[in-house]
């Protein structure tokens, strides 16, 4: 007994000296190399396409000043500084110490809490990371804003667990080496997959937190959709209805700029990426990412693709509201979305085709119709529109009979929608 | 308050629109809003927005009197008494002014509207004009200012067809109109029941209807600043409303969104502005004093001041100021007050059998609707008529609110189960043709300090003294006539007429229009007027006053479109010699 007690102590010491040592020999040793505008200017761009200001810039801080809040199964934590001050942020980061935890989600000795996409961020290329190093030390503006302290109880709070699991879930940094031979299929999967950390939110996570899929390679839940943070991040697979497989390149490259297209709308978190990152792509970049995605094909048919069934609309206007929830469109959505479903291209979005409307899950759906939502505001669409919250105004059933009928109306054909899947948050329970 | 380029008092129209060239230009903006921030997603939120009796009963939207208002008299030498309901006009408050609660008619003057004194007098001699006619030439010509009249169509995707682009007439659209660049920014929509019969009606007399400029968009528009607007659905619920739609233009649907995040403007919502500052000379403004919300008088220094807010409160704050010369109306000297105008309007009530489904809740503030242009203005011989102006002849439906736009026959119960089988038979089957007519200028009719009244701060309020005069009468009888004419061609069951006739006094009680003009006008020189071409003072150079009050006189539109025109006129002057040069645009 007394030995296995020992073992256990020593396996345990062994453990932590192992993870330890691991925290301080990770990384590489790229070689420091010269910095100028140009430089500056493509990291300044790189971290757009890596988006890290949607974590590390809080509104109403100074930019990169960290602080940003984000709940985990343990507790919440905040995010770094990671401007250019000496003291609270990464001023004293050699290259070295930027690549070790960009790429390999090392810091100051300690593993990162997978919050920080290092696992995607894993694959950038040398030339990017001195970029970047170069456009945050030159070009970020200093700010001496103190770490917010996490809020994970102890034991919880020990690190040394995340680096078992960046052992057991993070792939091994590798140069980026796509062996397709169209240069800009490599560029699209160079930012999809590395810096513009799709699959963070639109891969489903295994019960360990970790993404299912880092690539194609990997099997088809790479960007099949995932719930995050009580939102339904869509497929962006080439597949189904479900899926963004109708969108042309144009489409998808349009939805990226401005958050609009003839199919949809971006909502919930995908509107601060486009308003941080995706608005800012080059044209060039922007097909690379949607030429990407059209090469993501799924498997098999699915639920077929979406063709347009005018009955619907000619029914509303011939003042048929027989069908369950067609009232209730009529009375609350047919104003803006239309009786024929297409609502109007940049103002609001069409419901017919639409891939979230035909999603497996409606979690996205409820919350838009509960909470209401507010299009993204970019360089080229400055004005938002906002849908209402119909939270006061309808009923569990109602929501549920409305949905129905969206999802089954103008050739949707999702499942109907139960009042028992409209999941009511504090903040929008009926009175 | 650390000193800034301009300071400009009031965020609606005029406001957004300086805060946007100004801002274009480079210069540091502070705005003074006297009312709350107010924005579509959050305060025109659909349903709650379409409530009758909260926003065009209740004026949710509009200024509280009980804290400023203005006080009224028909005459010199009456005691003037405050206007503490609402009736005859509305006064906007808030982002977006009156501008996020108005109709969306979005008219440009008529070219002789701008030279109105020396139209008549060429054509009928100096004699026609009565002698107490106190009317005058803006000093701007229509072509000088037709660019800023398509600009502002543009920002704002008005609606409509074309009557004569660049002297080529059009049929369908308005041959009355001034030549125009382009076309209207879009189509407009299909117009409703109401609006065709009368049409038809008026082009078997003779007449030439066309759709009203409608700042009511009929399609997913995108303006010149990038803006998306949405296309209206003809709710009925315009003015008094904002829209939840994103097709009515407002200042926060159509430029507004573009001024978000730009560094060099800071908009101070629930700023009260009391005084504008001068230096001791009394010759150029220094700052804005204003009432902040919680009541703390503060100071804003700043190398321009920028005025505007509505007429009234245009030429009371120049009156609290101390700039340029009260209005006297015995001697006829001074300009600050002068001029004060109105708009006489009638209403002719077409009731159809129950065969002809007028249905009034499919309406809009301006789409939709129908417009003569033949009795407006000078576009007929005024020869042996006996008055000077006239007016606009239009039908349509701005809605079919149950609380106030339920026409009845006027000798329906007013109450009951007889007021209620007269809604069964009329409701739905009713439709009504309105004038819109120009009221003149007069050496009498003008606005001053109240010297009895204040406002919620001690501050004096505004004294309107105001009442018709013969000429409007029979401006109002000659053109309520054709439009009566045009009902009778309807071919209604039967009809009823609203009509002010001589002995009528204004009454504050019956709504009747808010393009309320003058008081701080444009003209040729500084004894005629208050501000030069540019809309800048004469007596203070670096305050600039925008908005209605600069009209002379009135016109027989609406006067948002030349409202807008006049602003980015002078914002183009003011970007190009103004902001380099400095001083007077305009020699004495």
């Amino acid at each position: 007994m007394k030995t296995l007690f020992i073992l256990a102590i020593l396996g345990a010491l062994a453990l932590f000296g192992a993870t330890r040592w691991s925290d301080l020999h990770a990384g590489a040793q790229p070689q420091p190399v010269k910095v100028d505008a140009a430089l500056i200017a493509r990291g300044a761009y790189l971290a757009r396409v890596g988006d890290c200001a949607a974590c590390h810039s809080v509104a109403g801080k100074p930019a990169f000043a960290g602080g940003l809040r984000m709940a985990t199964p343990i507790g919440a934590i905040y995010t770094s500084n990671i401007t250019p001050d000496p003291l609270y942020g990464i001023g004293m980061y050699s290259l070295a110490d930027f690549d070790r935890a960009l790429r390999f989600g090392v810091a100051n000795g300690q593993t990162l809490y997978p919050a920080m996409p290092y696992s995607a961020y894993s694959h950038t290329t040398p030339e990017d990371v001195a970029a970047l190093y170069a456009y945050f030390m030159h070009d970020v503006k200093p700010a001496a804003v103190a770490e917010v302290e996490n809020e994970i109880p102890f034991p919880l709070s020990l690190r040394w667990p995340l680096t078992l699991w960046r052992w057991a879930f993070a792939p091994a940094p590798m140069p980026f080496a796509l062996q397709a031979n169209d240069a800009v299929l490599r560029r699209g999967a160079y930012i999809v997959e590395g810096l513009g950390h799709c699959g963070d939110c639109h891969t489903p996570r295994n019960a360990g937190l970790q993404v299912q899929a880092f690539a194609p390679i990997d099997g088809p839940a790479y960007l099949s959709g995932a719930l995050v943070d009580g939102w339904y991040a869509p497929s962006l697979r080439n597949g189904d209805r479900t899926t963004i497989g109708a969108w042309s390149e144009q489409e998808i490259a349009l939805f990226l700029r401005t958050g609009f297209n003839p199919h949809g709308i971006a909502f919930a978190s995908m509107n601060e990426v486009i308003a941080n990152s995706t608005q800012f792509l080059t044209d060039d970049d922007a097909i690379a990412v949607a030429r990407y995605l059209k090469s993501v094909k799924d498997p098999g048919p699915g639920a077929g693709a979406f063709t347009y069934d005018p009955a619907t609309g000619q029914a509303l206007k011939h003042g048929d509201a027989k069908a369950r929830g067609a009232m209730l469109y009529l009375d609350n959505c047919a104003a803006c979305h239309r009786p024929d479903g297409k609502g109007y291209q940049g103002v609001f979005p069409a419901l017919a085709g639409n891939p979230v409307v035909a999603s497996k899950a409606v979690d996205s759906l409820v919350r838009i119709v509960l909470e209401g939502m507010q299009t993204v505001r970019t360089g080229s669409t400055p004005a938002q529109f906002s849908m209402p919250s119909f939270a006061q105004r309808l009923s569990d059933e109602e929501v549920a009979d409305v949905l129905t009928f969206v999802r089954t109306s103008w050739g949707n054909q999702a499942a109907a929608v139960k009042p028992g899947d409209v999941k009511r948050s504090a903040a929008v329970a009926s009175n | 308050m650390k000193a800034v380029d301009a300071v400009i008092i009031g965020y609606g129209y005029t406001g957004a629109i300086m805060a946007k060239e100004l801002t274009d230009a480079g210069l540091s903006v502070v705005v003074l809003e006297r009312g709350p921030q107010r924005d579509t997603g959050t305060d025109f939120v659909y349903p709650r927005i379409a409530d009758e009796l909260k926003y065009s009963v209740r004026g949710d939207l509009w200024q509280p009197l009980a804290g400023e208002t203005v006080t009224v008299r028909h005459r010199p030498g009456e005691t003037a008494v405050p206007y503490r309901q609402y009736g005859s006009f509305i006064l906007g408050t808030g982002t977006g002014g009156a501008g996020a609660h108005w109709n969306g008619q979005q008219w440009r003057a008529s070219p002789n509207d701008l030279r109105l004194r020396s139209v008549y007098e060429e054509r009928y001699g100096k004699k026609f004009i009565p002698s107490d006619m106190t009317i005058q030439d803006y000093g701007i010509s229509f072509e000088e200012l037709e660019p800023y009249f398509d600009h502002f169509e543009k920002v704002n995707g008005v609606t409509g067809i074309a009557g004569n682009i660049k002297g080529q007439l059009h049929e369908g659209g308005n041959r009355f109109e001034g030549a125009r660049s382009n076309p209207y920014p879009s189509e407009p929509l299909p117009s409703i029941l109401s609006s065709q019969l009368f049409a038809k009606a008026a082009r078997e007399l003779g007449y030439h209807p066309f759709p009203v400029p409608a700042a009511n968009s009929s399609k997913a528009y995108t303006n010149p600043y990038g803006v998306r607007m949405g296309p209206c659905n003809l709710c009925g619920f315009c003015e008094g409303f904002g829209c939840f739609m994103y097709s009515k233009a407002a200042p926060q649907t159509t430029i507004i969104p573009v001024l978000k995040g730009r560094r060099n403007l800071e908009v101070r919502h629930n700023a009260y502005a009391t005084r504008i500052l001068l230096d001791k000379e009394g010759k150029m403004a220094t700052g804005v004093r204003y009432i902040d919300a919680a009541g703390r008088q503060v100071v804003q220094p700043a190398a321009m001041v920028v005025l505007a807010s509505f007429q009234m409160n245009n030429v009371r704050m120049l009156l609290l100021s101390g700039i340029g010369e009260p209005y006297d109306p015995a001697s006829g000297k001074g300009t600050v007050g002068k001029n004060y105008a109105y708009q006489m309007v009638s209403s002719t009530t077409a009731y159809f059998d129950e065969s002809v489904h007028i249905n009034p809740f499919i309406g809009a503030g301006a789409a939709a609707q129908m417009a003569i242009d033949d009795y407006n203005a000078d576009h007929f011989d005024h020869a042996g008529k006996g008055f000077v102006g006239g007016a606009l002849i239009f039908a349509g439906a701005t809605g079919g609110r149950p609380i106030a736009q339920m026409q009845l026959p006027p000798d329906a119960p007013r109450w009951g189960s007889g007021w209620k089988s007269a809604v069964r038979k009329h409701y739905a089957h009713t439709s009504s043709v309105a004038t819109m007519g120009s009221v003149m200028s007069y050496r009498d009719r003008y606005l001053d300090l109240d010297p009895t009244y204040r406002d919620a701060h001690g501050v004096p309020l505004l004294r309107m003294t105001f009442d018709w005069h013969p000429n409007e009468y029979k401006m109002t009888a000659y053109t309520s006539a054709r439009a009566a004419e045009i009902v009778e061609a309807m071919k209604p069951q039967r009809t009823s007429a609203r009509v002010l006739k001589p002995g009528d006094s204004y009454d504050t009680r019956i709504y009747q229009s808010t393009h309320n003009t003058g008081g701080a006008i444009m003209g040729t020189n500084r004894s005629n007027s208050v501000v030069n071409r540019y809309s800048q003072c004469w007596d203070v150079p670096n305050v600039f006053v925008f908005g209605a009050s600069s009209f002379p006189q009135n016109i027989g539109y609406n006067p948002t479109g030349l409202v807008g025109a006049l602003t980015y006129f002078a914002a183009a002057k003011i970007r190009s010699t103004y902001l380099t040069s400095g001083g007077a645009l305009v020699r004495a």
